[in-house]
């Protein structure tokens, strides 16, 4: 198992990206601030942008509300910089429109009824929009280094099929049919199309309904225009995401679920050639006796509260022995943990690794996110 | 026992499950052993699992499922260890794939054929199931109605129960509601008129919305803001499941003689238990139990600060004021013999 040195990948200059993924429930978000305050501490000129973040962990950055742009976070100690950021999927897509499209072909969309739902947030289009925004900040050129945090799911990786999708949208058929006929021209545009016109349209409309149908073209038509922006955007940040100066970090727990869901994203960036750092495993859990086996700390709390012999009082050898037992769990705990981590190690042996021990709480400040940062960078 | 054992289940007349549910908090395990639990008394339940991610096949050890329904267990009330004989029931399972399953709604409501073909050569099955961001939502929450709401020939439901593995608890009412929005953008027409259909199921008593949480701060106040949400958005309710719930191991009063000053007597008891050597002096014996006492101490607090900060989430989820039920945790993960025996539990407690 090779170790995953976060203060040398953050520490780089040339390292100017960071994308954390993972599944659910790993403390990715925390793992992204964390990696954004340590990298501020310790010179660099930080934004970090998270997706859905507990509010108590947004409150242990200062960010009271989501406004979409980023903001010092106050109390960070060094020369460096952090701010912080919660995406709001609307105002993202709202801001792309604004700067697409003339004002008044703006405001024609965002009444649209089919742009409101769409942009208020159905699945989906948050991977489009955390792209957008990590292509406006890095655009934006404030900051040495980006630290994204994505969408809590399989589908956080949908973004990398963005600019693949978009592109055979917008080659395709389908979107001629959908502008047709609220172009000028568009009866001509028709005869190119051989599969039969009034057959699709007559379909989509006994199925949309001719209203929804009618909307839905509208929106198209008048996203016309920028979508081939939005492409190209989309491809500008594919990109980067491929290049030098941005890296992955896959987040996980020592659990079957989370790493069976960490092996998928291990392929899924490979299979896009994009750079993975390596994984990040949080929670995992220590002793400071490892020298005690779970057996014989069973076996000697059994022996006290069988037979203890009155060398001490009774309820210190109940104690005792509840030690003894809690050493012993955590002893099991350990020992599954690695075998876990290990069929993960035995399947991709070249993921560089960085283990974060289990905490008992959770973060509420700047202090706990700067001490999982030191875990982080391997100095506990 | 057998009175315990044989309570009424606290959702009779529910007909959808929805189990949501922050990440990591094993929603999925949870839908499944819920699921086992409905079919115990001889019905019949389906699982659907809509996030693409193969986790009930990997549950039950399955190879991928396909987009079928396909019965995968068995199960009776013995099966779960519980009392008492009844017929066995069965447990089908459904992994649903969005693509397929558009192809199969429009030619259920639309009768197609070849049109159906059409569009998907002009690319709008596959930018309806990708690029257009909600026709998923729209076709997983349709796909879970039709099947509570289906009958065979005989006249008699095909499922006694449907159970869905849904999407985790901060989207689960958007999830839900995504046909309110589309019954509101097509105002009329088939389309208006199926997401009608669809949210009427949604917001019937026949139809509960379960969160799976932990006694962890995140998923207890995920499911606190949850439970708000649907409130708000006129969704059925259900119950609240703690899950991977850990035995206190050390009781209240020893958590509270670990805040006191016991490290001589602690070592005393440990060189008795014999961690010290075989040694009869007591000062070498003293010696060799030093290096454990700290590590063991540390953790005696750390298990303190949890149990301490587990109390405080009960206390939370108790304010919610739903049936709460609690599974415990299953060393080493759960296999098949877990996943049973967590049903087991879910029916003791009145779950199912």
């Amino acid at each position: 198992m090779t170790e995953l040195d976060i203060d040398t990948l953050i520490g780089d200059p040339k390292t100017r990206i960071l994308v954390c993924c993972g599944s659910g429930g790993v403390g990715k978000t925390t793992t992204a601030a964390a990696i954004g305050l340590r990298a501020a501490e310790r010179g660099r000129k930080v934004v970090v942008l998270t997706i859905d973040p507990a509010r108590r962990l947004a409150q242990s950055m200062g960010l009271t509300e989501l406004d979409n742009t980023p903001r010092v976070v106050k109390g960070v100690s060094g020369d460096g910089e952090m701010q912080a950021m919660m995406l709001d999927m609307k105002r993202t897509f709202d801001e792309v429109v604004l700067a697409h499209a003339e004002p008044e072909r703006a405001k024609a969309i965002m009444e649209n009824p089919f742009y409101q739902s769409l942009s208020a947030g159905f699945a989906g289009t948050q991977e489009y929009m955390a792209m957008e925004k990590l292509g406006q900040l890095r655009a934006a050129g404030e900051w040495d280094l980006i630290v994204v945090d994505t969408p809590p799911s399989r589908s956080a990786l949908d973004f990398l099929d963005a600019p693949n999708r978009l592109g055979s949208f917008l080659d395709g058929r389908l979107i001629r049919i959908l502008t047709a006929p609220a172009k000028v021209g568009g009866r001509s545009a028709m005869k190119f199309l051989n599969v039969g016109m009034g057959l699709i349209t007559g379909t989509l409309g006994k199925i949309f309904g001719a209203q929804l149908l009618t909307d839905v073209q509208t929106f198209v038509s008048a996203m016309d225009s920028m979508f081939g922006g939005f492409r190209e955007r989309a491809d500008r940040t594919y990109q980067l995401l491929k290049a030098p100066g941005t890296a992955f970090l896959v987040v996980a727990a020592p659990e079957r679920d989370a790493l069976r869901e960490a092996a998928y994203f291990v392929d899924r960036l490979a299979a896009d050639e994009m750079p993975l750092a390596g994984l990040v495993l949080n929670r995992v859990h220590r002793t400071g006796a490892p020298q005690l086996t779970a057996e014989r700390a069973l076996a000697a709390a059994e022996a006290l509260e069988e037979n203890g012999s009155g060398a001490t009082t009774v309820a210190a050898e109940t104690l005792a022995a509840g030690l003894l037992r809690l050493h012993a769990e955590r002893m099991q705990v350990m020992d599954r943990e690695r075998l876990t981590r290990d069929r993960f190690v035995s399947v991709y042996p070249d993921v560089p690794i960085v283990e974060v021990p289990a905490l008992p709480g959770d973060v509420h400040d700047l202090e706990g996110l700067r001490a999982i940062g030191a875990l982080l960078g391997g100095r506990d | 026992m057998d009175q315990v054992d044989r309570r009424d289940p606290d959702w009779e007349g529910v007909r959808l499950h929805v189990v949501s549910g922050k990440g990591g908090t094993g929603k999925t395990t949870v839908a499944a052993a819920l699921a086992l639990a409905l079919a115990a008394d001889g019905g019949r339940t389906l699982l659907i699992e809509v996030e693409g991610r193969q986790g009930i096949a990997e549950l039950f050890g399955l190879a991928a499922l396909p987009y079928e329904e396909r019965k995968v267990a068995t199960v009776s009330r013995s099966r779960l260890g519980l009392d008492g004989r009844g017929p066995a029931g069965e447990l089908y399972a459904l992994a649903i794939d969005t693509e397929q399953a558009l192809l199969e709604y429009l030619d259920m409501f639309y009768k197609l054929g070849r049109a159906g073909k059409a569009l998907q050569k002009v690319g709008f099955v596959d930018f309806a199931t990708t690029v257009a961001p909600g026709v998923r939502d729209v076709l997983l929450t349709g796909k879970a109605c039709e099947a509570a709401r289906r009958k065979g020939p005989d006249g008699r439901r095909a499922y006694d129960a449907i159970v869905m593995d849904a999407p985790p608890t901060g989207r689960i009412t958007r999830f839900l509601n995504v046909n309110s929005e589309v019954a509101g953008l097509a105002r009329f027409g088939p389309i208006h008129g199926q997401a009608q259909a669809v949210m009427r199921v949604l917001r019937s008593p026949e139809t509960a919305v379960h969160l799976v949480t932990l006694l962890e701060e995140m998923p207890v106040q995920e499911t606190v803001d949850g439970i708000a949400e649907l409130t708000e958005a006129q969704l059925p309710l259900g119950g609240v499941l703690v899950n991977m719930v850990r035995p206190p191991v050390l009781d209240a009063a020893a958590v509270d003689a670990v805040h006191g000053d016991h490290r001589e007597e602690v070592a005393l008891a440990l060189g008795e238990a014999g961690l010290g050597g075989r040694s009869k002096s007591a000062a070498t014996v003293r010696a060799a139990v030093e290096p454990l006492l700290d590590p063991l101490l540390d953790q005696a607090r750390e298990h303190s600060e949890r149990v301490e900060l587990e109390r405080e989430q009960r206390a939370a989820l108790q304010q919610l004021k739903r049936p709460t039920y609690e599974l415990p945790l299953l060393g080493g993960g759960v296999d098949l013999g877990g996943l049973y025996r967590l049903a087991g539990e879910l029916k003791r407690q009145g779950a199912a």
